[in-house]
């Protein structure tokens, strides 16, 4: 049976083929089709046997103003692939165990039926919902869920509030928070010694937030804010033919002022005009933030730590290369997918408790073991420190100590938390 | 007429060492792949010079001698392939197939076939190292890393770095018969020389688990602990265990040491300070030294297997990876 099992599952994972491989094959599938009643058999035994574990996926679809790049909009399939590759590993390793994972998707926009959707779902059964959704509709959908056998991987949001006076019971998070991002640049530019910096931010909320995570993080660091500007942009029309002579004179006239620096921040998490800077300011400064210098989760470029077929295998499901949302759908369905091996269960409760016990632990391609922190379910991870093309470096850098693991350099840590919720 | 040639060439051999054996080591080649290089360092065991350096495909990792060491197989993963080379010529002979990224192989005690873990198809790929081909491909978990053959060449052992198991292989039907769970991303696995245990690394656990052969169940787990080292470091990769299975050694990436480990107690006896990010190792043929490759110091470093320390690093390649050393 494991082996009519395995059979299946190999037809349909193979990529190239060697023409032995093809003949191989051709035979298998023919010998598969004969044994198609037996296959039935074994589908139906599923029921009985095999432990069936479903996750949902949930997108909250929102407007945003498209980005100055052709190369950033955002991929038709954003997250999801992630969750779908995580399905996969599960499975493989599932088939051995009798356990199998499926993925379910639901997409809406906000005020619509999005979080009744969700709800429907766990109540009939879906223990693990993973959420690519503004704060708002996390909070709004773990507090809808809160009296249910049900937990939520926040992949989406990196808003600080909701791993501190917002922190939920019922909500993990797989992406990093805006402090950890922040935290692992200044770490690298305190390791530089590029320790002048100026700030850049533009007038969205979520800049703000970008801003404020990174003043603290460069007090943390000890380097030096010397001044800060807003730059205010009117979104015009992204596809208007030329613009780049305006502003090839308007960046350089609108840091002309700033006190002189050794780098030049920039907070512009609507990538609306971040891009404008490299290269353009009035003095050859780098440009860090949310563009040039950019901390990030995951690299599409990253070949470090073995991670090389984790991304052809992204690659061949998705079509295209691997971004930080895919990466944390991918964890969540894997911290799920390892509990469920490790405690050789696939009730939601059960595994709950496991992913914050000490001895859940994830292997993410990050070279070493990745945990949740217990004081707020906030993943702890390197963070890389990177240009478009590659890494420049990986956060914690080397020389930042800490008494229990040098990942809580990274982010607010045990004894500074406002988060309450797990207590 | 060649093997009257060879024999007559290992009397010499023989003779030779004899004359030498007082001066602490035999000559053997120890052959390093070097990953980021594309080459392979032959290093002299005796003088612990390299004598020469091999060009050879993209990305060599998985080294190992074939034909009674007449034959250097070598993984040369992006190149989705296995290269042959005269061990003793040096030059190439021929390319056997294997499934894309081809990373660590194991040969029948007979002598053939070859069992290759491709790492990016979740395949274990069988192939005749005579007419170069698939005899077989089976299915394992997810980036199928270590390979190990039983001594008697009835199981073979593939470990899956994202599935986290052992997958055990009917080497007769070449269907797995068992998967044991092991700790996060397994690496090598090794037979005792008598065929009872299997020890199987796992990097990011950080852990050795001790599978017992016959009854298919992990029956102990080695932990770590060096002062001073964060445990997130200590990486267990490459495993050698002695022929008369009474010492391993570990090599444990990152920490940059091996541990030295009772075979029978289990318990950890010492950590040796080698090179930086320390993937795998292998005796000399008299277990008298180990070879290390470590990574990130782009060197060898050669342990005393008595005194239990390392007494010389030798510069290779960039990122040396693999190590296999020949009789002759």
């Amino acid at each position: 049976m494991g082996n009519l099992l395995s059979t299946t599952f190999r037809i349909f994972s193979r990529g190239r083929r060697t023409p032995v491989a093809t003949v191989l094959a051709t035979a298998i599938i023919v010998g598969s089709m004969l044994l198609s009643a037996r296959i039935s058999e074994t589908l139906a035994a599923d029921d009985k046997g095999v432990a069936v574990i479903p996750i949902l996926y949930v997108e909250e679809i929102r407007e945003t103003l498209p980005p100055l790049s052709l190369l950033d909009f955002r991929a038709k399939n954003a997250g999801i692939a992630g969750a779908q590759l995580g399905i996969s590993d599960n499975n493989t390793t599932g088939r051995f165990l009798k356990q199998k994972f499926t993925l379910e998707q639901v997409k809406g926009a906000k005020g619509d039926d999005l979080i009744a959707k969700v709800v429907a779902k766990v109540k009939a059964g879906t223990g693990f919902i993973v959420l690519d959704a503004s704060a708002e509709v996390v909070l709004a959908l773990s507090e809808a869920i809160k009296d249910l056998p049900a937990v939520i991987f926040n992949a989406g949001a990196a808003d600080q509030r909701l791993r501190e006076a917002d922190c939920r019971a019922n909500v993990k998070h797989t992406a990093a928070s805006h402090t950890m991002l922040t935290d692992a640049l200044a770490q690298y530019l305190a390791w530089k010694q590029w320790r002048k910096v100026v700030l850049v931010s533009g007038p969205k909320p979520e800049d703000k937030r970008y801003a404020a995570s990174l003043r603290r993080s460069l007090k943390r660091y000890g380097l030096k804010l010397l001044g800060e500007k807003e730059f205010e942009y009117k979104p015009g029309s992204r596809r208007a033919d030329g613009g780049f002579e305006q502003v090839q004179k308007q960046i350089p006239s609108f840091t002309q002022d700033l006190p002189d620096h050794d780098v030049l921040l920039v907070a512009d998490e609507a990538n609306q005009f971040g891009e404008y800077f490299p290269n353009r300011t009035w003095k050859p400064r780098p440009v860090a933030g949310t563009h040039g210098l950019y901390p990030t989760t995951w690299h599409p470029a990253s070949e470090l730590w073995g991670a090389t077929q984790f991304q052809n295998r992204f690659q061949r499901l998705a079509g295209r290369t691997m971004e930080p949302l895919d990466y944390a759908a991918w964890m969540a369905v894997r911290s799920i997918g390892e509990s469920a091996t490790r405690a050789g269960s696939g009730d939601p409760k059960t595994l709950i408790d496991y992913m914050l016990s000490d001895n859940f632990e994830l292997a993410a391609f990050k070279g070493q073991k990745l945990t949740y922190r217990p004081w707020n379910a906030q993943i702890r991870q390197p963070i890389f420190v990177a240009t478009p093309k590659i890494h420049v470096s990986v956060s914690p850098q080397q020389g930042f100590l800490h008494r229990v693991t040098v990942l809580d350099t990274l982010g607010i840590d045990k004894p500074e938390t406002k988060c309450t919720a797990f207590k | 007429m060649k093997s009257v040639f060879r024999s007559v060439l290992s009397l010499i051999a023989i003779a030779a060492s004899l004359v030498v054996a007082s001066a602490n080591a035999q000559a053997y080649r120890a052959f390093v792949s070097n990953e980021k290089d594309n080459t392979i360092s032959v290093i002299d065991t005796k003088t612990l010079k390299v004598i020469k350096t091999m060009k050879v495909g993209q990305r060599p990792r998985g080294i190992m001698l074939a034909k009674d060491g007449d034959w250097l197989l070598i993984c040369t993963s992006d190149d989705n392939r296995i290269e042959v080379y005269d061990a003793n010529t040096y030059e190439f002979i021929k390319i056997l197939p294997s499934g894309p990224d081809p990373e660590l192989f194991d040969l029948h005690p007979s002598g053939n076939p070859l069992y290759i873990a491709n790492e990016d198809d979740n395949i274990v790929a069988v192939v005749d190292i005579d007419k170069g081909t698939i005899l077989a491909e089976v299915p394992v978990g997810v980036e199928p890393e270590g390979m190990a053959v039983s001594p008697d060449g009835g199981i073979v052992v593939n470990t899956s770095e994202t599935t986290n198991m052992a997958h055990f292989i009917d080497t007769k039907t070449n269907e797995t018969f068992a998967n044991i769970l092991v700790d996060n991303r397994p690496r090598v696995a090794q037979f005792t020389t008598d065929g009872k245990l299997l020890w199987v690394s796992a990097e990011i656990g950080g852990t050795i688990s001790i599978i017992d052969v016959e009854k298919k169940e992990v029956i102990h787990k080695i932990t770590f602990e060096i002062p001073g080292i964060n445990a997130d470091a200590i990486q267990p990769v490459g495993i050698r265990i002695n022929k008369d299975n009474t010492k391993a050694f570990v090599a444990l990436g990152p920490a940059n040491r091996i541990a030295v480990i009772d075979a029978k107690t289990y318990k950890v006896e010492k950590y040796i300070l080698v090179g930086q990010r320390v993937w795998n190792l292998a005796f000399t043929p008299d277990e008298k030294l180990i070879f290390t490759t470590n990574g990130t110091s782009n060197d060898v470093t050669v342990i005393d297997v008595k005194k239990q320390r390392g007494y010389k690093s030798i510069p290779v390649g960039r990122y040396p990876w693999g190590v296999v050393i020949s009789e002759k």
